[in-house]
């Protein structure tokens, strides 16, 4: 079996527990020998996921988020949960340029973002109860190990 | 945060991280700046940046439809790849241009 590895990350919804978040997750996911641009993807990723969760699942209150990460093979499975509000219609919150606050000047832009970095991505809500962003990237798809001949 | 005024172009020096936590921040200062200055270019300076997500899209856009409405324009200089890749796929790069050397 290919080892596997788990984290647990609780943290207040604070704006500057954001960098914290994806600075965190960056170190974990080293294990998996990942280039500049994968760190930078999943960075940006995460950093979609937190916001979200601290401006709509809590609307800037301040309560428990939590990041699971776990790496299996060449994987890395991540899950950023709140338990505020959650979302009425997924698939329209999922659609690009979509914003419940405008006002905010939210670029509508996060889901597809955690989209376009990840692998895949599944979003699980029930209004009232939050929301849980599933997310995974496999890290040197299309690059080739590069191995030393043995002698 | 840097900001710098010349006649009406104001030049934003962005953080080495632009996320929802500092987006606020340059949000009202930048504002209060073109209020005050008669501003009508803004330049986006990205030569400190190395993490942007849409709350930097945000920002960017927000700022470029106050522009817009007094008739200028904002663009912006020292993007590096990333930064590159992130503004393309926003669409932003449709309504700003990305100067690869300075002015």
């Amino acid at each position: 079996m290919e080892h596997t590895n788990e984290m647990q990350l609780i943290f207040d919804s604070r704006s500057s527990n954001e960098s914290f978040a994806r600075v965190t997750v960056a170190a974990f996911m080293t294990s998996l020998n990942p280039t500049v641009e994968e760190v930078s993807d999943v960075k940006t990723a995460v950093s979609e996921a937190v916001t979200n969760a601290i401006i709509h699942g809590y609307e800037n209150e301040v309560h428990s988020i939590c990041i699971r990460g776990r790496t299996e093979g060449k994987t890395l499975y991540l899950e950023v949960e709140d338990t505020g509000k959650g979302i009425e219609d997924v698939k329209q919150a999922m659609e690009p340029l979509f914003t419940t606050k405008p006002e905010l000047e939210r670029s509508g832009m996060g889901f597809s973002f955690m989209e376009a970095f990840m692998d895949h991505l599944t979003v699980v809500s029930e209004p009232g109860k939050g929301t849980t962003v599933k997310m995974d990237k496999t890290i040197g798809k299309g690059r080739r190990l590069w191995t030393a001949q043995s002698l | 945060m840097k900001y710098q005024v010349q006649e009406n172009c104001l030049t934003v020096f962005l953080p080495n991280e632009l996320d929802h936590h500092n987006a606020e921040e340059i949000r009202k200062e930048a504002d209060h700046l073109i209020e005050h200055n008669h501003i009508r270019y803004v330049v986006f300076d990205f030569k400190e940046t190395n993490f942007m997500d849409s709350s930097g899209i945000g920002v960017i856009m927000g700022r470029y439809k106050r522009i817009y409405m007094l008739g200028g324009e904002v663009c912006a200089v020292h993007t590096n790849e990333r930064m590159k890749k992130i503004l393309t796929m926003s669409g932003v790069t449709k309504i700003m241009q990305i100067y690869e050397e300075e002015k």
